[in-house]
């Protein structure tokens, strides 16, 4: 967090100063190290088992917060008869289909209730939540579709309050993570027992009643084969401990970019459309209500998501959609699959795709397996580059690593190519939305110089031309592109759209045109538009909320007049839960939201993130649907059931559990099961020869990539550097590409400090300066020393600061749920000098991938 | 210059008769630095704005002067940040006013060995016709008979430092071309 977020560091600062303990974990040593109480370096790639094991202290020592659990999670939900976990079945769960690589999650739900996830993969429920729409086979690994047949039960699940049935949530978890025993985190984690008994005695005594703890990671956690299990894991933990939904509490995403919860809210994301609603599968006869009934959660919040859907609609088609029409639902592309990035870079190289648009984006140097992104690039009829600089995106074609390997030639590269210069930020209105779902509003301050534009202006004209030179068809195909609402006001000589004009579309308005102040108020039958339901009320009033700037000097501790936090400007989510069941503070030390009985109402500190009139007693009726099938001890209000789930019954590909298994590429077969890989893993199809597995654990060839390799980010430079290798006092401070070893690695391997070294993977070969150092300590895993390489990933070969792109090293083994890559864990050789030049650098990975026996099947075992 | 005056300019007095004994403020000035005027003293303006690299969301103070931006410092009102930029936020001015930056559109046609220089309305119409004809080559009504109303022949790929009403404005009109791999950093 110092080096990657460091003037949000200054607050754990001032934690720390308030007597706050700060614990790090993290293979190397940085700047977060040197000021934390301990510093825990573990094995890259290794966190569930870790995590696992601080769940199993906390369940096994009784030091869970019990009345929490009992009546905010749902520890006491009983499970069906037929759930079968890892303990059953040695690594896998119930409904794993080995044909399809994927589980039909129907047996990990509760007894006698269907619930439907609040997020993530909601698509698998719809054959059983509609039984009348047979799907489209499914393109997708880990996408599987559930079994048909059974309508949606009424009623509240089966349960057990003293959370001692054999079959509730509480009692498979404590079976579950027996295994996950501290001398199990020594051999897999390479984390001393003792270290680790420190960790769980300062966790737990750190939380409670009268204390809380918080987690925060860098998104690198999401980056592994089992990404979203590790945030799971983390959920798990922290619902246990009672440290969700209250202040110093919860489980926060450090993110990089400055408006990437943003790009997520309102999504340019294949699987969502705005404020988190799915984008429709492809199912036969699938009209407007059959897909918000399969897809939509009957209660809690979710439960209103027909008027979330038809609001959106009729911002994005206005008067075109009507009730008659289903609000032009059919307008909306369907997905058979995933269409991720990595997708699409395979659709590129078969000739499905044959057009690209990367906006700020450089994945020849920032993505998984960098070289097939630049081949999918060679693939294409034309690719447009909007962005400030010549990033290595943008210049492949002459000057990229497969024109110096001789695997491309320039001349035969068919690729028309445009590049078109940005604006910065200090050139165009508009708003960010921090990582703490904060929208600030930025103010232009200058014109954007020379042919530089907005992205905005350069989408609004796009399609104003589009839309200009199909006026005339008569084709079905263009009737969504023609009947789109897309007048926006522009202004001055380069005619630059009104950001202020976009933000008033996404708040949303009424019937008469008037701002929306609120999500309550959005309605399914087409009398209400908005663009982004989470975001009703950014525009309250007509008045641009996330431009509010009362200094933070002037206001309490929540500064909740500076920005606009998504949704109703509320800071901490489910801060209901800050309250006991019957709504009074846990403690007065922790207060933050409580039930006021004399007014009747929900009031304190924050905004509370619950219905305001809602008391705690309250019951709901049979049969309440929406927010109010709710009760007043129902925090997690976007939940079917309003709990925090320490058990996922519906939404996850690869299991309702967190479950430690190894790595795609690993030099360690996994100690805890039979599994050796995340047996659902998104393996990206077809096989391509640059994207080759290696052999893991105790198969043969594994010793050729006998380290394990990490990357990274430094303070200095950003992501994949097209905002930081060009800027002098950046490229200054850091000046080029290095890795860095420990001096046992060094000493084994014959690196020298400040010397080269090239590092091996089967799919590519880097060069790297040589950092020896401390900072990345040797540990002993599975009664061995293992070292690890950490190779921070800013570089590519253009801009001041230069050096080889760390993600060529990288496989494209993914999440099954996200896509994600595993960058963050993978196994490689290193050894001392330059790199080969020319056709010599993909003969050496050649002979690499000889050595170890690797083919098209290796590492794909399920 | 009366004898007093130069008395009174002479470091050494100063700094015995001032309230600075120790000599590292007042007294070392000399007339030439007691003139220095930090450069944002003079800016037309100040706007208000926050910092484009990670998701912190520091404030900036961006300094104008003579229609360009002359310094961008961290914001003191932000309650998130309290006006502090790190490295990065710091090398702002050199991002947004750097000479690394491309102020023209450039092409590369087909099987062509370097750059060429396109205006900005010729490359608009360009890429607009390439947009209509990929999309149509990429069109799928169907797959397995089952409706889809897609194309597969246009994808996108954003950065996630870019504004929420220009993501929402890309959803739009992607999803309305019937284009499904739009995609960005968050992903990655």
């Amino acid at each position: 967090m110092a080096e990657c977020h460091p003037v949000g560091f200054q607050w754990v600062m001032e934690a720390k100063a308030r007597g706050a303990k700060v614990i790090h974990v993290d293979p190397r040593f940085t700047r977060t190290s040197a000021m934390a109480d301990v510093h825990v370096p573990l094995r890259a790639g290794s966190d569930i088992a870790f995590l696992g094991g601080i769940i199993n202290h906390v369940l096994r020592t009784g030091a869970y917060f019990r009345e929490y659990v009992a009546a905010y999670t749902n520890g006491p939900v009983i499970l069906r008869e037929d759930f079968r976990d890892t303990e059953d079945l040695d690594g896998v769960f119930s409904g794993l289909d080995p044909e399809g690589r994927g589980y039909d999650p129907a047996t990990w739900q509760y007894q006698g209730v269907d619930v439907q996830a609040a997020s993530g993969q909601r698509d698998p429920q719809f054959d059983r939540r509609d039984a009348s729409a047979p799907d489209v086979s499914d393109a997708a690994h880990g996408e599987s579709h559930g079994s048909g047949g059974a309508t949606i039960p009424e009623g509240r699940p089966e349960s057990d309050e003293t959370m001692t049935h054999p079959r509730c949530v509480f009692q498979v978890l404590k079976r579950h993570y027996a295994r996950y025993t501290p001398e199990m985190v020594e051999r897999i984690c390479g984390v001393p027992q003792d270290v680790f008994r420190q960790v769980c005695d300062m966790v737990t005594e750190n939380s409670g009643r009268d204390r809380t703890t918080a987690l925060a990671y860098a998104v690198g956690w999401t980056q592994h084969t089992v990404g979203v299990q590790y945030i799971r894991a983390a959920s798990v933990l922290q619902s246990l401990l009672g440290n969700i939904g209250r202040p110093g509490g919860g489980i926060l995403a450090l993110r990089g970019h400055a408006s990437i919860q943003g790009s997520t809210d309102i999504p340019t994301l294949f699987n969502l459309l705005p404020g988190y609603i799915p984008m429709p599968y492809a199912h036969r006869d699938q009209r407007l209500d059959t897909f918000v009934r399969a897809d939509a959660a009957p209660k809690g919040y979710w439960g209103n998501m027909r008027a979330y859907l038809v609001s959106l609609l009729k911002a994005y088609w206005g008067d075109a959609a009507t009730a008659e029409n289903d609000f032009c639902f059919d307008y909306l592309p369907r997905l058979t699959g995933s269409h991720s990035t990595y997708e699409t870079v395979m659709a590129q190289l078969d000739g499905t795709c044959k057009g690209y648009f990367l906006m700020g984006e450089n994945p020849a140097v920032g993505s998984g397996n960098a070289k097939l992104q630049r081949l999918g690039m060679a693939a294409l009829d034309w690719l447009v580059v909007r962005d400030f600089s010549l990033i290595e995106s943008a210049t492949w074609w002459k000057d990229g690593p497969e024109i110096e390997t001789g695997e491309l030639r320039t001349e035969d590269i068919g690729t028309e190519v445009f590049f078109l210069p940005a604006a910065a930020h200090t050139e165009k209105d508009g708003s960010f939305t921090n990582t703490q779902r904060l929208l600030q509003w930025h103010h232009q301050a200058v014109r954007p110089p020379g042919e530089a534009r907005s992205d905005l202006w350069f989408t609004f004209h796009l399609g104003r031309i589009i839309r200009e030179k199909l006026a005339a068809s008569t084709d079905p195909m263009d009737r969504p592109l023609l009947d789109l609402t897309w007048d926006y006001p522009t202004s001055g000589e380069l005619a630059e759209p009104d950001a202020e004009a976009v933000l008033a579309e996404i708040n949303g308005r009424d019937a008469d045109g008037n701002p929306l102040s609120g999500y309550d108020q959005l309605a399914d039958d087409g009398s209400t538009s908005c663009g982004c339901w989470i975001y009703c009320g950014v525009h309250a009033e007509g008045v641009n909320q996330a431009d509010r700037r009362r200094p933070g000097g002037e206001q309490d501790w929540v500064a909740a007049e500076w920005g606009w936090a998504w949704p109703a400007n509320r800071r901490v989510l489910y801060n209901r839960a800050s309250a006991d069941p019957e709504g009074r503070p846990w403690s007065e030390r922790k207060a933050l939201v409580w039930w006021d009985a004399e007014r009747g109402e929900w009031t304190g500190h924050d905004v509370p993130d619950f219905q305001k009139g809602k008391a705690p007693g309250h019951r709901p009726p049979e049969g309440a649907s929406g927010p109010e099938a709710l009760s007043g001890t129902d925090p997690f209000i976007m939940q079917d059931d309003g709990k925090a789930w320490l058990y996922v019954p519906s939404g996850l590909t690869d299991g309702p559990l967190p479950t430690h298994y190894e790595p795609q590429d690993s030099p360690f077969p996994n100690l805890l099961y039979g599994r050796q890989r995340n047996p659902v893993r998104h393996l990206l199809r077809p096989p391509h020869p640059d994207n080759r597995y290696q052999p893991s654990g105790g198969e043969p060839g594994s010793e050729v990539f006998p380290y394990v390799a990490t990357t990274y980010r430094l303070t200095e430079h950003h992501t994949a550097g097209g905002m930081s290798r060009w800027q002098p006092y950046l490229a200054e401070l850091q000046p080029e590409f290095f890795c860095e070893v420990s001096p046992e690695l060094a000493a084994e391997r014959g690196l020298e400090h400040t010397g080269w070294a090239t590092i091996v993977s089967a799919r590519a070969v880097i060069e790297a300066r040589v950092l020896v150092t401390d900072r990345m300590p040797s540990l002993t895993v599975h009664g061995r020393r293992l070292h690890q390489v950490g190779l921070p990933y800013h570089w590519g070969p253009n801009g001041y600061s230069t050096g080889d792109a760390a993600n060529e090293l990288l496989h494209l083994s993914l999440d099954p749920n996200t896509h994600i890559q595993e960058a963050k864990a993978l196994a490689v050789d290193i050894r001392p000098g330059r790199r080969p030049r020319g056709p010599a650098a993909p003969e050496l990975v050649r002979r690499y991938r000889r050595r170890a026996g690797i083919d098209e099947e290796t590492g794909t075992a399920m | 210059m009366g004898v007093r005056t130069w008395i009174d300019s002479w470091p050494v007095y100063r700094q015995l008769k001032g309230t600075d004994p120790l000599g590292r403020g007042a007294a070392a000035k000399s007339g030439p630095s007691e003139r220095l005027a930090p450069r944002v003293a003079t800016a037309d303006r100040v706007v208000k704005s926050v910092c484009p690299y990670c998701a912190v969301g520091c404030g900036q103070n961006v300094y104008v002067q003579d229609g360009r931006v002359t310094q961008i410092e961290g914001d003191p009102d932000s309650p998130i940040s309290r006006g502090r930029l790190c490295p990065k936020g710091s090398a702002s001015l050199q991002l947004t006013t750097g000479s690394a930056r491309e102020h023209q559109v450039l092409y590369r046609r087909p099987h062509g060995a370097d750059w060429e220089r396109l205006d900005l309305g010729t490359a608009m119409d360009m890429i607009a016709d390439r947009v209509i004809e990929a999309r149509r080559a990429g069109w799928q009504w169907e797959v397995d008979e089952t409706r889809t109303r897609r194309t597969l022949g246009v994808a996108s790929l954003g950065g996630a430092t870019l504004d929420n009403e220009e993501n929402y404005l890309i959803k739009k009109l992607f999803t309305a071309m019937g284009a499904v791999q739009i995609e960005n950093q968050a992903r990655v």
